[in-house]
């Protein structure tokens, strides 16, 4: 209706999502330590105090998190933002270290599935998913509280699988048809 | 890769993405999404909630020193050469399994179970267990012992249980309170991996249970 209009709230609304994207882009291509502190300043506290509230003690979590950190560095060119944002991400890398180090048990990894070096990410497509994302962190704030206290044990780790319902009242299918739809485009270019 | 049917449960996938599933169920898991991608996507969903939960958390500082202490330790332990995704011939298992088995099919080591059927317990976490079972066309796969929860994915050929045909990539997820006798349909034998909550009771039993269905 107002194309204009909607163009302008969605690059406004992109900002605080897309500037991690951003700073991940830059530790990938040019190895950049003023990105990478941005990043490290923001996400390393959060990854320490969710290893704490696993179960960590402080010198444990404090390990980890660099550890966690490491790796974002090392990995940088496996992040898709077509289909996580930079705190999905990071999560995915902070809970394999948590069960590395407090449940002292391999994690299986699905196999990896990554675009040819030549692929660009879709600008829409990664803007869509950051808003979904934000969307989802919003209605996670919104929840309940026993609700949203339940789902954070489950994801700190303080759960165990038959304690957890998965029907969690949050808007799951928009993000996961748009990631499913990344995944056809992935399969198409890889033939 | 579109013919699966049979597909993981929000359960499991919430359970794997929080990272709370046994070793061994998480074999599973990690096998049965490395083939389907509608799985992929919903474990990405649940994923995105971990990374709504990290980022809502509350702070916890970082030691004063830290980002040095972190730049120091990716200058002394360079990154290894960005690894080329895995372009070997496509095998039966997927790579996860892989890692596990050592291999491919060919680096299967089986043990008979009794009759024809032959077994590989891989190596977990105690608190379930996994095996790859091999069950020749036609006969019936040994009970897993209805001893809590049974995941079972298809590899190779097929069986049917219930009325269902579970093929390929195919994974049936069954209680306690599913009274059931899958067999292998005819054509190719039949290799799945089946992951339970008991391993204990499934290690004793399965030599005897396996009796009445094998005719041993
Ligand atoms: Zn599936």
């Amino acid at each position: 209706m107002f194309p204009t209009a909607r163009a302008k709230a969605v690059t406004q609304h992109a900002t605080s999502d897309a500037r991690w994207v951003r700073l991940v882009e830059r530790v990938k291509s040019d190895k950049d330590q003023a990105a990478f502190a941005a990043l490290f300043a923001h996400f390393a506290p959060r990854v320490k105090a969710f290893l704490m509230k696993s179960g960590a003690d402080a010198a444990l979590a404090e390990e980890c998190a660099q550890e966690v950190m490491v790796t974002l560095w090392n990995k940088a060119h496996l992040f898709d933002p077509e289909r996580a944002s930079v705190a999905t991400w990071v999560f995915t890398i902070a809970r394999n270290r948590r069960i590395d180090a407090l449940r002292k048990q391999r994690r299986p990894e699905p196999e990896e599935l990554t675009w040819g070096p030549e692929h660009e990410p879709e600008q829409s497509e990664t803007i869509a998913l950051q808003q979904e994302s934000e969307q989802l962190g919003r209605a996670l704030a919104a929840l309940p509280e026993n609700q949203r206290m339940l789902i954070e044990r489950a994801y700190f780790g303080d759960l165990s699988h038959s304690e957890i319902a998965a029907e969690t009242g949050l808007p799951l299918g928009t993000i996961k048809s748009r990631i499913r739809l990344a995944l056809d485009r992935l399969r198409h270019e890889m033939k | 890769m579109t013919n699966i049917k049979h597909h993981l449960t929000d359960d499991l996938l919430m359970s794997y993405a929080a990272g709370n599933l046994p070793e061994a169920f998480s074999l599973v898991v990690a096998t049965h999404v490395s083939l389907c991608d509608e799985c992929r996507a919903r474990l990405a969903s649940y994923e995105a909630v971990g990374g709504a939960v990290l980022y809502e958390a509350p702070c916890c500082a970082m030691s004063e020193d830290s980002l040095a202490a972190t730049l120091l330790r990716i200058a002394e332990a360079p990154q290894d050469a960005v690894p080329a995704r895995a372009t070997g011939a496509p095998g039966l298992f997927p790579q996860p399994l892989r890692d596990y088995v050592g291999g491919d099919l060919d680096a299967v080591q089986w043990k008979s179970v009794g009759g024809k059927v032959r077994q590989t317990v891989l190596p977990t976490s105690k608190e379930a267990s996994v095996r790859l079972l091999h069950i020749p066309a036609g006969t019936a796969i040994p009970d897993h012992g209805h001893h809590g929860m049974e995941l079972t994915l298809v590899l190779q050929g097929a069986f049917q249980d219930e009325g269902e045909r579970f093929g390929r990539g195919d994974v049936e997820v069954a209680g306690e309170d599913l009274e059931h006798t899958p067999v292998a349909t005819p054509g190719d034998d039949c290799i799945c991996l089946a992951a339970t909550d008991a391993p204990l009771k499934f290690n004793g039993l399965i030599p005897r249970m396996a009796q009445p269905f094998l005719g041993i």
